[in-house]
């Protein structure tokens, strides 16, 4: 459907976002912001460093309240990140749209962006630091939930928990890629204001 | 914010009876939302309310039903919890409970007895003589707190499943409840009562089970979160019908695995 609406031609903009990855999108940031949520209230009953998640911001308002949503909202995180992946694999778009990375742009392309010189006149196009940090996070992504699975079933999936160090271990990995992801949304976020087109392009496609 | 003295990496023991108290039950509160909906970016994505607090919780503890369920799927009858070296004892052990260390249960060893009850052959009761002279084993494992932490400990005792046969046990029951001094209780499944290292504990690191973990006797579940590992245990039940347990009652999830 997308395909034939980018080659026809006749619409001002094309489709740059099919809607499989709008959909996936968004659930996707639903459903993290409940992980992260919740997880911060998991993580204050036992901190790994010396601070606490304000209760604020926090959901689920104690410890089993917030587990209750954590081990709910995975289902539909890692429904969604599967048929996310999968898609992402079986139509190319991984392929054509974040490969491939070259060290050598990324560093011109940063430049350029911290200094307000990178174009975005073609949004169908990610740049290197785009590339780099859209793979970067769908690695991420996998890690949390391997670490997170680790974590949850260390006896079931004890080859797994030690791959990640074991037990205690695995709670720091999970914990660091939370960091890099809410590092990545606090970019992905501001970037998204500042080209506003972006974020229209991810709700209408176009 | 200053740390105070820890135990362990990660847990601080006075923080551990402060989350355990307020971690007790208040009819008042309600139980999942309390603070959650001021979670900014929910507001932002549905409007200021847009999750009934009572609605969610039913939902919420449909789901944690169905993970029951996936749990004792993923559960591995075979699967042992890895074993460590004396060398990776957590030395001191944690004193973990919803009360203070000072208000643990005293359970008198001369006068204790054993209740055994439900779906099995023998209902006599046990003195402590008669389950210390059962065939015990011995495992160091990993306990893992449902807060997050985890320490290593050494227990001994008789395996479980041994002592289901002993008594007589329909294994073909559903379930164990466990009933305990002060009150604790909980229910677990006769796989995870069948399991190798599912052990009835009389001893800590091969010394007579102190009040603190639990005298006169402790199930040591390794592949259950900690708080399905029951202290003080005063009575045993085979069973078809689940019988709950104390934080399971509140929200936790049931089944608990590892």
């Amino acid at each position: 459907m997308a395909s034939i609406d980018t080659r026809a031609g006749t619409h001002p903009h094309p489709v740059i976002h099919p809607v499989w990855v709008r959909l996936t999108h968004w659930i996707n940031a639903f459903a993290m912001l409940v992980m992260i949520g919740s997880g911060w209230e998991i993580y204050n009953a036992s901190p790994l460093f010396g601070f606490r998640f304000p209760g604020s911001i926090t959901l689920g308002g104690w410890l089993a309240g917030a587990l209750l949503w954590h081990f709910a909202a995975m289902w539909l995180l890692a429904v969604n990140g599967i048929i996310y992946v999968a898609l992402g694999l079986a139509t190319g778009r991984f392929r054509t749209k974040l490969l491939p990375i070259n060290p050598g742009e990324v560093i011109a392309d940063t430049k350029a962006a911290l200094t307000f010189r990178l174009a975005h006149d073609d949004l169908s196009k990610y740049n290197s630091v785009q590339r780099l940090l859209y793979a970067g996070i769908i690695a991420v992504g996998v890690t949390i939930v391997l670490s997170g699975l680790a974590i949850w079933k260390p006896v079931q999936l004890q080859t797994q928990a030690a791959i990640f160090g074991g037990y205690d271990t695995a709670r720091y990995v999970h914990f660091f890629c939370m960091a890099a992801i809410v590092g990545f949304l606090v970019v992905h976020i501001l970037l998204a204001m500042i080209v506003p087109k972006s974020l229209r392009a991810m709700i209408t496609g176009r | 914010m200053p740390r105070t003295r820890t135990i362990i990496p990660g847990v601080d023991k006075k923080l551990l009876i402060k989350d355990a108290a307020k971690l007790l039950p208040d009819p008042t509160r309600r139980l999942l939302l309390r603070g959650g909906l001021s979670l900014g970016a929910l507001a932002v994505l549905g409007g200021c309310d847009i999750v009934d607090s009572d609605a969610a919780e039913g939902v919420l503890r449909k789901i944690s039903k169905f993970n029951d369920g996936v749990q004792a799927l993923l559960f591995n009858p075979n699967a042992l919890a890895p074993e460590y070296p004396e060398s990776k004892i957590t030395r001191p052990f944690p004193f973990n409970g919803y009360y203070a260390e000072d208000e643990a249960p005293e359970v008198d060893g001369k006068t204790y007895k054993l209740e055994v009850g439900g779906m099995i052959d023998n209902k006599e009761p046990w003195t402590l003589d008669q389950l210390y002279a059962l065939p015990q084993v011995s495992q160091i494992t990993r306990h893992v707190c449902v807060e997050g932490w985890s320490a290593s400990g050494s227990w001994q005792g008789v395996q479980l499943s041994e002592f289901l046969k002993r008594i007589g046990a329909d294994t073909r029951a559903k379930y164990v409840w466990f009933q305990c001094a002060e009150g604790y209780s909980n229910t677990i499944d006769m796989p995870t009562a069948l399991h190798p290292q599912t052990q009835l504990s009389f001893k800590f690191d091969n010394q007579i089970l102190p009040r603190k973990y639990g005298f006169p006797m402790k199930c040591r579940i390794p592949t259950k979160l900690g708080f399905k590992n029951p202290k003080y245990i005063a009575a045993i039940y085979v069973q078809n019908n689940d019988a709950g347990g104390y934080w399971e009652n509140q929200g936790y999830n049931w089944f608990s695995g590892l």
